[in-house]
């Protein structure tokens, strides 16, 4: 989620930066869930990039004595307080391991599929006509696939790598942000000040850096959110079938799907990575949320005006003449 | 006379939509001089404003330019290059809109927005165009520009918008300025404080306003020339106070004696009896024929032309008739 960990800067580039930075910090304070979210997904960050790490040999190497140990006890050593797999390996080192493996998919993936088709999205709203007509007709043929079908199909015919993966789920996923951006670029296209931008002579790839994506950006963050969700559990999926991550490494969604079978018997196989993803995903729509305002100049006093002072007074006009 | 700005001849756009294809703007010729106003008078629908988009550039997709010229600096911007218009645009032309609110994007600080013809012309950098967009700031009449270059356009006034909208549009000190319906949204004591804006704007570099409204108040204070439009087409044009004067279209007229003055309270103001016809049924001949008081056979039949005659020019048959 390094997406949604940096909110991006203030729009206007030459605007003086730490005075900006302080800014966005006390926003991030003025709303406590936003905030937690944050420190989550800093957490869900640094336990990818050092997971492997830290985890040590214990997510590799098992001790069958300690096979299917249960969790919430420190006796074992701290690598054990979740405790241990079927093969005796610690649940907690290979919940790290997994972060790193599932982040390297999903955010990959989101990343890729937000930049292609939120820019052939713009452009195709921007410019309407014929550019339009062929954008959104490829976006018809890729979304008229059910895109786990077809990744299915994909990876079956080529090595399932993590490589593959990444591209194939990026390429089913392109359309989503591709309608959102150009349904919404379309209708700024029309707007006053996007004609008042042509009026100087600005270039269309200007308007559309400078006018359209500012105001689109909130949107397709969200959507990205939504998107972060789907892209891990279609990679749980694929792994569930043999074709996504392939062991000895693994995923999130993997360890859920390993640990169906001892559900009844050993309930934290399953439900401690599953708790993860959800933790994951909630924090980052909140976080999501919380971008949304912030980035929107005319709901911004929701998060610098004082809680208190707000409901005595009621929302403020910030009219100045 | 003082050097030409603009001249606008033969402009006629027209319209294609599933009832037909309809003139919205039928010929309309005027020159805007250096330093000099130019008012377009009419009431709306008279196609004034697609007279001004169609030389910006803005027109909407069903509309479109099928003949006539704009010559600014000896170029028809009708003709040029794509490439070429956006050069021109900015550093040669350019146009303030009504809505202030709506002509500033939401969500970028005012500062942003007034450096970017900066940016995209001169490819100044950041921090000096910031400085030039305070300076602007400052020459507009907004207090405080170096606080308010960060504020957002939801935080300004109407009239603040307005000096902002018009700042963007002579910040690169254009040869043409339209400015369209520029006061309409404002109350009549910021309006007086716009129009002395965009006079002093227009003495300091020598622009060619043209000044698209309905208000006459404003036509006989700001304007040096005006051309009264009536159903796409000019029907009297002149320098004002003459025109004011001594009116010879009978729509100048009917305009003109719609203003109160020296009106008892309760009594009846005049008015145009009717409306404007229909742009998909202009009858042959004079389309004002419907609502002229004057009206005789001949003009039922043909189409009066604009004739010039000593400075001023007028497209009505009885034009001798109505001078008296």
């Amino acid at each position: 989620m390094t997406l949604l960990e940096n909110p991006p800067e203030a729009p206007a580039p030459e605007a003086p930066d730490r005075p900006a930075r302080a800014n966005w910090f006390r926003m991030l304070l003025a709303d406590p869930a936003a905030f937690v979210s944050a420190l989550i997904l800093l957490l869900v960050a640094f336990v990818a990039v050092f997971g492997r790490q830290l985890a040590g040999d214990s997510a590799i190497k098992g001790d069958l004595s300690l096979s299917r140990l249960a969790p919430f006890s420190l006796d074992h050593g701290w690598q054990y307080v979740l405790g241990g797999d079927l093969l005796g390996r610690s649940l907690l080192g290979r919940l790290m391991v997994a972060t790193q493996t599932t982040m390297s998919v999903v955010v990959p993936v989101v990343l890729i599929s937000l930049v292609i088709g939120a820019s052939v999205g713009m452009w195709a709203g921007y410019h309407r006509g014929r550019r339009e007509t062929v954008a959104m007709r490829i976006a018809d043929v890729i979304l008229s696939f059910p895109s786990l079908l077809m990744a299915v199909v994909v990876l079956y015919i080529f090595s399932p790598s993590i490589a593959s993966i990444i591209a194939i789920l990026a390429i089913t996923r392109i359309p989503v942000y591709l309608r959102t951006a150009r349904a919404e670029s379309a209708e700024l296209q029309t707007r006053l000040f996007v004609d008042a931008a042509r009026t100087f002579g600005t270039p269309s790839g200007a308007i559309i850096r400078r006018h359209i994506f500012p105001i689109v950006l909130p949107t397709l963050l969200t959507v990205a959110t939504v998107d972060f969700c789907y892209v891990m559990l279609a990679e749980s999926s694929l792994s569930f079938l043999g074709i996504g991550v392939q062991p000895p490494d693994v995923s999130w969604g993997l360890m859920v799907a390993q640990g169906r079978d001892q559900l009844r018997t050993q309930w934290w196989l399953s439900v401690l990575p599953g708790l993860a993803i959800v933790i994951t995903t909630v924090s980052a729509n909140l976080l999501a949320s919380w971008v949304r305002i912030a980035t929107d100049p005319g709901q911004r006093w929701r998060l610098t005006v004082p809680r208190r002072r707000r409901r005595a007074a009621g929302p403020t006009v910030l009219e100045t003449t | 006379m003082t050097a030409i700005g603009m001249e606008v001849s033969g402009l006629t756009v027209e319209l294609t939509t599933p009832r037909g294809t309809t003139r919205a703007v039928d010929g309309v010729s005027f020159t805007a001089h250096r330093g000099r106003t130019l008012a377009l008078l009419g009431e709306s629908g008279c196609g004034k404003s697609m007279t001004a988009q169609a030389i910006v550039g803005l027109l909407e997709p069903i509309a479109s330019v099928t003949a006539g010229s704009v010559q600014v600096d000896g170029e028809d911007l009708l003709k040029v290059s794509r490439k070429r218009r956006r050069q021109l645009a900015g550093p040669t032309l350019s146009i303030v809109f009504q809505d202030a609110l709506t002509a500033l994007n939401p969500v970028l600080k005012v500062g942003t927005q007034l450096a970017e013809p900066y940016r995209i012309h001169q490819r100044m950098p950041a921090k000096r165009a910031r400085a030039k967009a305070i300076e602007l700031m400052r020459h507009v009449g907004i207090p405080e520009p170096e606080s308010r270059v960060d504020s957002y356009p939801h935080q300004f006034s109407g009239g603040m918008r307005q000096r902002l909208l018009i700042a963007m549009a002579v910040a690169l000190s254009p040869k043409v300025l339209i400015a369209d319906e520029p006061t309409t949204a404002l109350d009549v004591t910021v309006q007086a404080q716009i129009l002395a804006l965009l006079a002093q704007l227009r003495k300091e570099h020598d622009m060619a306003v043209v000044l698209i409204t309905h208000d006459l108040a404003v036509v006989a204070e700001e304007a040096d020339t005006v051309a009264v439009m009536y159903s796409g087409r000019i029907v009297e044009t002149g320098p004002v106070d003459e025109v004011f004067e001594d009116p010879r279209h009978p729509y100048t007229r009917g305009l003109l004696d719609s203003v109160p003055v020296e009106t008892e309270r309760g009594a009846d103001l005049s008015s145009i009896p009717g409306a404007p016809p229909d742009l998909f049924a202009i009858p042959p001949g004079c389309p004002y024929q419907a609502r002229c008081p004057l009206v005789q056979d001949v003009c039922r039949a043909e189409r009066p032309a604009l004739e010039t005659r000593a400075g001023r020019a007028v497209a009505c048959h009885l034009a001798e008739g109505t001078a008296q």
